[in-house]
């Protein structure tokens, strides 16, 4: 397994190509008092145009709360947050709501389709709600190439946990957001899909020079990234560039022996 | 397990806050009517209480009337002084009273009559030995004594400005008199208090122009002690056996007579008010029932798992009706508040609309608190009955599986057979009704209320075409919204079938009175055109006859060119009773039209009478049969067909030569005079024959439009009465779309939350959730305007024996506004289920499992 994503990773062509999305000085806190935790403590972070990022750390780190701080869909108590060029910072509601629909793309670990639509429609939806008109040559590359092409009309009930989020996928990539943001998008599936899913990821940014962040518990799922984050306490404490499965799995041992200890 | 159920009531207040609305708004028009009534029933017999205390037997003659509404002949018999004397002279006899009294009108300084015309009365004043009447009390100069004197009432002489020696025109059914006015009185008499006015006469003045000079309407009679009315009545009985129309009556039975017709009246009025009450609770059974479904949709995993550790099937279905018994006993206990408040409401808002409407405190027997409470109760455990029944289904395993459970296509499926064969049933029973001839009511009133459930069971598998259609429509206006919200529309259609269901209803009925209404109108409109030359016609406002002379006074009338009395008798035609009307034989074909179906119109001309179709079919009869009339008077009149004529509303059956029914009526009924004019219906016209008349109030002219309304009237007024009440109705199923939305913006927090994140904003999530209500509603408003057409269409088809020449009209303006309305409506309820949609927190949703 590692092998082989180590061999899609060859492929990546150059090297980043400027900065999709940033965080500067970012603290994100919850509660106040006693009952206060701080998620995100002062968080410098910058993802590379066209890189797969993978987010690792222990339970509690504050994964998906830089995650949605990221895609603005949380809010930062200090710091500055940037997606391509735009400060999103001090946007408002409708604003973010813009930002999400034209620039990012979303997969998220379960429930990720509307039940009422089928999969084609679940895939152009960000398309329709911004009342954009779907590229049909690269709509139908994505889907082809996330293999859907027999299951556009199916709705999502008669679809596998892989094929839903396969689907995802496909939308995620559907409206070529400058940035697909993915926590635990493979947490709920067996390993088998989960590889499907993840090579549809990897061949996204190889072939198609997507952006992607990943949030995952999985050593085997970081692998295929090519730069990994590790947070603990709130805190980027580690990365890692063209990580395998083992060189991860030790490196996040070492989180549970600090844990024990 | 009833601990179960009080927890689960707590845990979903919120979401139960509509159905308890709901529950509560009907219970509180339950209330209210009970209330209302019970009030208006104790203020009237208040009012009435001390009516029949000054004596002890009653003579009357119900014929005695100048203008009254007896068809009959005219009193050959009269109670006189002789009679009175009579009777004074009986051994028990302390005193009596001789009354004379009858219609009389008092017109304000505007010439507008002062109070309703059907309660403006009069009566003889009965001086004593010192100049006063004991029974009118004046309170300011004294009573009449000679002609063209009169005394008032005090709420009627404040009410026209008069004060004592002011001239005031009176008026009965003739031309409107001049009196000087001597004297102003209080009385408790309960007409009076109720809004009406009493002119007092002096007697020989009051038998002049109300009866006949020494003729009395009515004689009271006061036992001597120790003499038992019942006794007296023994007594007095004898004496005034000279005519069977006079009625001899004691006190008691007087009160008793008057307190069941008080009772009868607020008895029918609070059924009319319950009526409606039933239709807000039967629409709330919809809202109820639908609120458990979700419930219980939504605690499938929780019930499951109380099925698992050992709850038996029963035991879950008890719950859950324990909670509806809660909730519903809540609510009733605010339903009777509301209630109470409504009552009082009421009565303050139809005092405002009749000063005279007799009041008092507030009624709330027992029997209302009861019967309330229990209606609660039960409405709402019926309504939770079948998803009590469905959660006891639960199975077990329920608890272990994840996910939304699909609706079962088979229950539907059972569902929809079920409903095809009631609807086919009620349809097909309402087209029989249509189609036969007898009996059309016997096939439609059971084929109406099947046909309405029927499609109300299979609203469900309607939905879903029915939603689609609107579909291309929503996505090119609103776009993804739009989509969105068809889409949700039509996801649970037991759901969306519920609650369009409780919008139907209200729709329906409103839509099937609007299209009965506007068909009447427009049939008597036509009919009246049709069959009727005359430009105007001329008539008392309260039903009364007119006075012998006021044709002839019309007929001098400047502009005027024909002139006939429509004149009444209630006669027997071969036996059997018929309302016989007679017109003048030289003008009758100036004034009417007659389309003759056999012989001529003209054989009244020769004293011969013609008779309508239906009476000809009924009777056996056509041109040249031997009619055998029998008059008022017991006497016999052979007559011959002269002819046959189309059913015609504005004409009774037979009719007659005025001088074949003076023959042996004297004096006629007069229900109104025809009249045409040398250049039609002009204001001119009408102000001659006003002037003509003595300027009476009470006297109307109507043209054509104003005879057309006049027959229409009715049923517009009972119409608006019925709007307001139907509004109720309406406004409970609207609660059901707010409660129904409310529902599933909750169970759809993750999809919304999802959608958020792609990137739809606030504004697009407000629209999704306003217009899955919009389009709810307008599907609930299409289908109840679709059977109410329908029903009207067959209730029309009914009317024809009455109306022969009506046809179903759809008022396509006002069916459209219906349609925008339901539209708006479902966007107003939408209102709040959008704006908490619009509040969603994503990362709240994302995250919840
Ligand atoms: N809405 C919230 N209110 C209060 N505290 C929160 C909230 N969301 C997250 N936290 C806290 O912030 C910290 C970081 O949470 P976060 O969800 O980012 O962790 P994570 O790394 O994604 O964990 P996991 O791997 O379990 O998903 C945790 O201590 C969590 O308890
Ligand atoms: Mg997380």
């Amino acid at each position: 397994m590692s092998t082989a994503s180590a061999i899609l990773r060859s492929v990546t062509p150059g090297g980043p190509s400027g900065i999709a999305a940033s965080a500067r000085e970012v603290t994100k806190a919850y509660g106040v008092g006693e009952t206060r935790v701080t998620a995100l403590n002062r968080v410098d972070v910058d993802i590379h145009r066209g890189q797969f990022t993978a987010i690792m750390g222990p339970s509690g780190s504050g994964k998906s709360t830089l995650m949605h701080c990221l895609a603005g869909l949380d809010t930062v108590s200090t710091g500055h947050i940037r997606i391509g060029d735009t400060e999103i910072t001090d946007l408002n509601d409708k604003q973010l709501t813009q930002l999400r629909r034209d620039k990012i793309g979303f997969i998220f670990q379960a429930f990720n389709l509307l039940p009422t639509l089928n999969a084609i429609e679940n895939i152009t939806l960000p398309m329709d709600i911004a009342g954009r008109k779907a590229d049909q040559a690269w709509l139908d590359q994505v889907v082809s190439t996330v293999g859907l092409a027999d299951r556009l009309k199916h709705r999502p009930a008669q679809l596998s946990g892989g094929q839903q989020q396969r689907v995802a996928v496909a939308r995620a990539l559907a409206s070529r957001p400058e940035i697909i943001f993915g926590d635990e998008p493979t947490g709920n599936l067996d390993s088998r899909s989960g590889a499907e899913v993840l090579d549809f990821l990897r061949r996204s940014v190889n072939e198609l020079q997507q952006t992607i962040v990943m949030v995952t518990h999985d050593p085997n799922a970081a692998s295929y990234a090519d730069r990994v984050l590790f947070l603990a306490d709130g805190r980027i404490v580690d990365e890692m560039h063209n990580p395998t499965a083992d060189a991860v799995l030790d490196r996040m041992r070492r989180f549970d022996g600090k844990r024990t200890s | 397990m009833y601990r179960t159920a009080l927890r689960n009531l707590l845990a979903h207040k919120g979401r139960l806050l509509m159905t308890a609305l709901a529950i509560m708004l009907g219970t509180a028009f339950v209330a209210g009517s009970m209330v209302f009534s019970d009030t208006v029933d104790q203020a009237t017999r208040n009012s009435y209480s001390t009516s029949f205390d000054d004596l002890s037997v009653m003579v009357s003659d119900p014929a005695a009337s100048a203008s009254g509404g007896f068809r009959g002949q005219r009193s050959s018999a009269e109670l006189n002084e002789e009679t009175v004397a009579k009777i004074a002279a009986l051994p028990g006899v302390a005193k009596t009273r001789a009354v004379v009294g009858d219609f009389t009108g008092v017109a304000d300084k505007q010439n507008k009559l002062i109070g309703p015309a059907w309660s403006a009365r009069s009566a003889n004043f009965v001086p004593d030995a010192s100049g006063n009447d004991p029974r009118y009390p004046m309170v300011q100069g004294r009573g009449p004594r000679a002609a063209g004197e009169i005394a008032l009432d005090r709420k009627t002489a404040e009410s026209g400005g008069y004060r004592v020696g002011d001239t005031v025109r009176i008026a009965i059914n003739g031309p409107a008199v001049n009196t000087q006015l001597t004297g102003i009185f209080t009385t408790t008499d309960p007409m009076v208090a109720g809004g009406g006015s009493l002119t007092l006469l002096d007697t020989a003045s009051a038998q002049q122009q109300l009866l006949t000079p020494g003729q009395f309407s009515s004689i009271e009679v006061t036992a001597k002690p120790g003499i038992s009315a019942q006794a007296l009545r023994e007594q007095v009985a004898p004496v005034v056996a000279y005519s069977k129309r006079f009625t001899v009556q004691t006190a008691e039975q007087l009160r008793t007579e008057q307190s069941t017709m008080i009772a009868r009246r607020t008895h029918s009025l609070e059924q009319v008010l319950l009526a409606f009450a039933a239709i807000s609770l039967f629409v709330g059974i919809f809202i109820i029932a639908n609120t458990f479904t979700m419930l219980i949709a939504q605690r499938t995993k929780e019930l499951a798992l109380l099925r698992a550790i050992g709850a038996a099937r029963a035991q879950v279905t008890k719950s859950v009706l324990a909670e509806a018994a809660l909730i519903g006993l809540v609510s009733a206990a605010g339903g009777l508040l509301v209630g109470i408040g409504v009552g009082a409401g009421l009565q303050w808002g139809l005092k405002s609309v009749n000063r005279g409407m007799p009041t008092g405190s507030l009624v709330v027997s027992p029997g209302t608190a009861v019967t309330v409470l229990a209606v609660g109760v039960l409405v709402t455990m019926v309504s939770a009955l079948l998803p009590a029944v469905r959660a006891s289904r639960i199975a077990p395993v329920a608890a272990m599986s994840s996910g939304d459970q699909p609706t079962t296509p088979k229950g539907l499926r059972i569902r929809n057979s079920i409903g095809t064969v009631i609807t086919v049933l009620g349809l097909g029973l309402i087209m029989l009704g249509v189609v036969s001839d007898h009996s059309k009511q016997q096939f439609i009133r059971p084929g109406a209320p099947l046909a309405a459930i029927g499609i109300l069971i299979l609203l469900p598998v309607l939905s879903r075409p029915a939603i689609s259609l609107a579909g291309p429509a929503l996505v090119r206006l609103f776009g993804t919204p739009g989509k969105l919200a068809r889409l949700n529309a039509v996801r649970s259609p037991r759901r969306t079938a519920a609650t369009a269901g409780a919008i139907a209803i209200g729709l329906t009925l409103v839509t099937a009175m609007t299209v009965i209404g506007t068909s009447v109108t427009d049939a008597t409109t036509r009919s009246v055109n049709a069959s009727v030359k005359a430009d105007l016609a001329v008539a008392m406002s309260n039903g009364h006859g007119l006075a012998a002379q006021v044709p002839a006074d019309i007929a001098k009338a400047p502009g005027v060119t024909s002139v006939s009395a429509v004149t009444s008798m209630n006669a027997k035609v071969n036996g059997n009773p018929h309302t016989v009307e007679g017109l003048d034989a030289d003008t009758f074909d100036q004034l009417v039209k007659l389309s003759m179906t056999a012989g001529s119109a003209d054989a009244l001309k020769q004293g011969q009478a013609l008779i309508d179709s239906g009476l000809a079919t009924s009777e056996g009869l056509h041109t040249g049969s031997a009619l055998k009339l029998t008059n008022p008077d017991g006497t016999e009149t052979a007559l011959t067909v002269g002819g046959v004529f189309e059913n015609n509303q504005q004409l009774s059956p037979i009719l007659l030569a005025n001088s074949v029914i003076t023959a042996h009526n004297p004096q006629p009924f007069i229900v109104r005079t025809l009249v045409k004019g040398t250049a039609g219906a002009t204001r001119a016209l009408k102000q001659a024959i006003a002037d003509a008349t003595g300027n009476n109030p009470v006297i109307v002219i109507r043209d054509k439009q104003g005879m057309a309304d006049d027959y229409s009237s009715t049923v517009n007024a009972a119409m608006s009465l019925l709007y307001v009440m139907l509004g109720m109705s309406v406004l409970v199923a609207v609660l059901g779309v707010v409660n129904t939305m409310a529902m599933s913006v909750f169970e759809r927090k993750r999809e919304i939350g999802l959608l958020r994140a792609l990137g739809l904003d606030r504004t697009g999530v407000r629209r999704m959730v306003r217009l899955e209500s919009a389009v709810v509603s307008v599907f609930g408003a299409v289908v109840g305007m679709a059977l109410g057409s329908y029903l009207a269409w067959a209730a029309v088809s009914t009317l024809s024996e009455q109306l022969p020449n009506i046809s179903t009209v759809l008022p396509v303006g006002e069916l459209l506004l219906f349609l925008v309305t339901a539209g708006a409506v479902g966007i107003v309820a939408g209102l709040w289920p959008a704006r908490q949609a619009a509040g969603t927190d994503i990362l709240h949703s994302i995250n919840a499992s």
